[in-house]
């Protein structure tokens, strides 16, 4: 069975937030006014912020400053406190090991976004806009099976969303397999913050297979979780810094 | 137990039943001007989405599920306490169980809406029920709640029945048809037979049995929403039994309230609601303040002295941070409320010739503490020695005492007004403590900055719409059925006589 993951390098993350707007062309993320990202509205499913978060970036005096910045996607734990609230399983851990959201099932009850300890889940405060010639641009990728609505598709108002490691990737390569009439290969499906990393810091592949790139860098001494404290066994990995 | 009613009863208990009068009509044109921008704001907030109310990322509950707390808290001590003191077989509970009873009703009625106004999708309120994941503590919540719920309706209209068969045989000539009709189908052909009575009266001790674990369960559940999660602040083991105590305390508070609302709407309740009422309730009212503070005490010392990295600037926000006005607020009422229970107990009814004890003494060191409590707010620079501002402050909380001193005899004879009073600060801190719970861990996530809520004018506004609806609930349903129990009444009469004769 595949089990997908993420290994993200530190050392290697400048911090560019281009996996940021990847993500957000790639899933069609809505867009607010400044006003409203001011409030804490702003949507970003893959977001960059400096390390310590409740201290601000800047630590040491002038000159001996250093600046730490880190990049979040969700962590589809394995134990996620996420799914294990959720009153009518709009939030699920499919086979793969990922986390998925289904905007016609979520009562928008925003326990979810409560219980994680990340904050990686959104919730959609109004109807998502976006402005004129930008809607030309959104993507039509959806990921639908049985009523359920996934993936990029456009959310309505008052329904939770958050990163799904591009499931709808892993939908696309594994159809065009199949139509070329072959075997799935697991390197055939990154995520778009993955393929748009500027610094090549993050990795993406089945953590089952002990060949694989994640799997090799999953041993290394560097490795971490976030919050490996939360209980939640996070599966995203880290590559420390320094 | 007869079934004969006391003519002087039957005039004051049945006949404000029929009369729509100018008082009633007010009462009601008052309640809809309170509902009614609450309303509109919530169509507002429907059609537009939740971006209307200050909610954000990370605190993504606010208002709503505080009031859904505390109203699920003062519906919970209704039923409960009503159900005890029958099964204890106290007969000071007599014409206050109606009133009890009805409270869970509409208290868990308007918190079932809190909890609809709170959701991104109320439209989809049945996948609930039908995608519904039992090992969702939010699934538990709704469990407990709607058998609470039917459970308290049943066991309401079980001891309705006798008194809507009376309403069915006493209807005035006047009385409209449908009236009648409904009295008539409610009372499912009572008639008062002896057999009729030792069923109704199995009955009800079989509810009052059920409804006490269902709804300490109901509380329990509530506060598993929160300490089942992995957030600092909520992971707790005391918060069960910390939300139950808190329930039932302000419970006591509300029904207080209502009664005293009641009997000054109908003065002719003053005969049936005596003091005795105020004065037994009030020490059970003493105990869970007793027991609140405890509890209060463990959760915050335990936090303190451990200084953990997660859970301490939760603590700390409400300690001396942005929650201290509300955490400190909240002691203070309580404070205050259990001064006011509790000192009246040790002055005697005699008058008094101890300069403390008096009223002028108490305005007095009242008008000394503002001036002082100003001197300090001031931060006069002739004042700014340490050794003048802890002199200012030792003389603040000496005069503080004086104060409350005073007023103490003052209490000890007005024993309805002061309990009313106690019970006000205890709902408001209640409030409070709530909010107290909720936010700080809210607004202190681990990975998102600190960020800070306060409630928009539609929050308000939706608020003081429920409060509302469940001041509306109570007044209309008090025109149709009798605010108290009047069989019971006659029963505890009844007993009465045959032990004193």
């Amino acid at each position: 069975m595949t089990d997908w993951c993420m290994v993200i390098d530190l050392e290697k993350c400048v911090a560019c937030q281009g996996c940021s707007i990847a993500c957000r062309m790639e899933n069609n993320t809505p867009v607010v006014s400044p006003e409203e990202a001011k409030n804490g509205r702003a949507i970003r499913w893959n977001d960059v912020f400096p390390l310590p978060v409740h201290f601000g970036p800047d630590q040491g005096e002038y000159p001996n400053v250093k600046t730490h910045y880190s990049t979040r996607p969700c962590m589809h734990c394995n134990n996620a406190p996420c799914v294990k609230v959720c009153p009518v399983q709009a939030t699920f851990i499919d086979e793969e090991g990922i986390v998925r959201q289904n905007y016609n099932r979520c009562i928008g009850c925003r326990f979810c976004t409560v219980a994680c300890p990340y904050g990686v889940r959104y919730f959609n405060w109004f109807e998502p806009q976006w402005e004129e010639t930008l809607v030309e641009y959104r993507n039509p990728d959806q990921l639908s099976v049985n009523g359920s609505l996934e993936g990029p598709a456009v959310r309505p108002a008052g329904v939770v969303e958050k990163c799904t490691y591009c499931a709808h990737r892993l939908v696309k390569a594994r159809e065009r397999a199949k139509a070329e009439g072959r075997e799935f290969r697991a390197d055939e499906y990154v995520p778009a913050c993955v393929q748009t990393c500027t610094g090549k810091a993050r990795f993406f592949g089945d953590l089952d297979d002990p060949n694989s790139t994640v799997s090799q860098l999953s041993k290394s001494l560097r490795a971490t979780h976030l919050l490996e404290d939360s209980g939640a066994h996070p599966k995203t990995l880290y590559l420390a810094e320094g | 137990m007869q079934q004969t009613l006391n003519l002087h009863d039957r005039e004051e208990l049945i006949a404000p039943l029929y009369q729509f009068d100018r008082k009633f009509w007010t009462t009601l044109a008052v309640l809809i001007v309170i509902i009614t921008p609450g309303m509109l704001l919530y169509v507002r907030q429907l059609v537009l989405g939740l971006g209307v109310t200050d909610l954000n990322r990370p605190v993504f509950w606010g208002a709503y599920l505080v009031n859904f707390i505390f109203l699920i808290g003062i519906s919970m001590a209704g039923t409960v306490i009503s159900a005890t003191l029958q099964l204890l077989k106290v007969n000071w509970r007599r014409p206050i169980t109606r009133i009890a009873e009805s409270l869970t009703v509409f208290g868990l009625m308007t918190a079932g809406l809190q909890i609809i106004m709170d959701m991104g999708r109320p439209d989809r309120l049945a996948f609930t029920l039908i995608y519904g994941r039992l090992q969702a503590p939010l699934l538990w919540d709704i469990a407990s709640l709607t058998l609470y719920l039917l459970t308290a309706v049943f066991a309401l209209y079980l001891q309705l029945i006798p008194d809507i068969a009376l309403l069915r045989d006493t209807a005035p000539d006047t009385a409209p048809a449908w009236r009648k009709k409904l009295y008539s189908i409610l009372s499912l052909g009572w008639t008062g037979a002896k057999e009729q009575w030792r069923r109704l009266e199995k009955a009800i001790t079989v509810v009052s049995v059920f409804i006490i674990p269902i709804g300490i369960s109901l509380h329990t559940v509530t506060s598993w929403l929160f300490s089942t999660t992995v957030q600092p602040g909520w992971k707790s083991t005391i918060l069960g039994p910390y939300f139950v105590v808190g329930a039932i305390f302000s419970g006591i508070g509300l029904l207080f309230i209502a009664t005293t609302f009641a009997r000054q709407y109908n003065k002719h309740l003053k005969e049936y609601i005596t003091e005795i009422f105020y004065t037994n309730l009030g020490w059970i009212f003493i105990v869970m303040s007793a027991v609140w503070f405890y509890f209060t005490l463990n959760e915050t010392l335990v936090v303190v002295t451990e200084q953990e990295t997660l859970e301490f600037p939760v603590m700390a926000s409400k300690l001396f941070g942005q929650f201290a006005p509300a955490f400190w607020g909240m002691n203070i009422l309580m404070i205050a409320a259990t001064w006011i229970l509790v000192a009246p107990k040790f002055v005697s009814d005699k008058p008094t010739r101890n300069p403390l004890l008096k009223t002028i003494t108490g305005l007095g060191a009242t008008a000394i503490a503002i001036i002082i409590f100003f001197l300090l707010w001031l931060r006069l620079p002739a004042l700014a020695a340490p050794a003048i501002q802890t002199g200012l402050l030792i003389a603040f909380v000496l005069f503080l005492i004086f104060a409350l001193l005073g007023i103490t005899k003052w209490m000890k004879t007005r024993l309805i007004t002061s309990t009313v009073i106690a019970s006000a600060f205890v709902l408001f801190g209640m409030w409070l403590e709530r909010w107290n719970i909720l936010m700080p861990t809210l607004t202190h996530a681990r990975l998102i900055p600190y960020t800070t809520y306060l409630p928009t004018v539609t929050e308000i506004a939706i608020t003081i719409s429920t409060f509302g609806i469940l001041t509306l609930m109570f007044v209309v349903f008090y025109k149709f059925f009798p605010s108290i129990s009047i069989w019971e009444v006659e029963e505890g009469r009844a007993l009465e006589n045959k032990s004193g004769g």
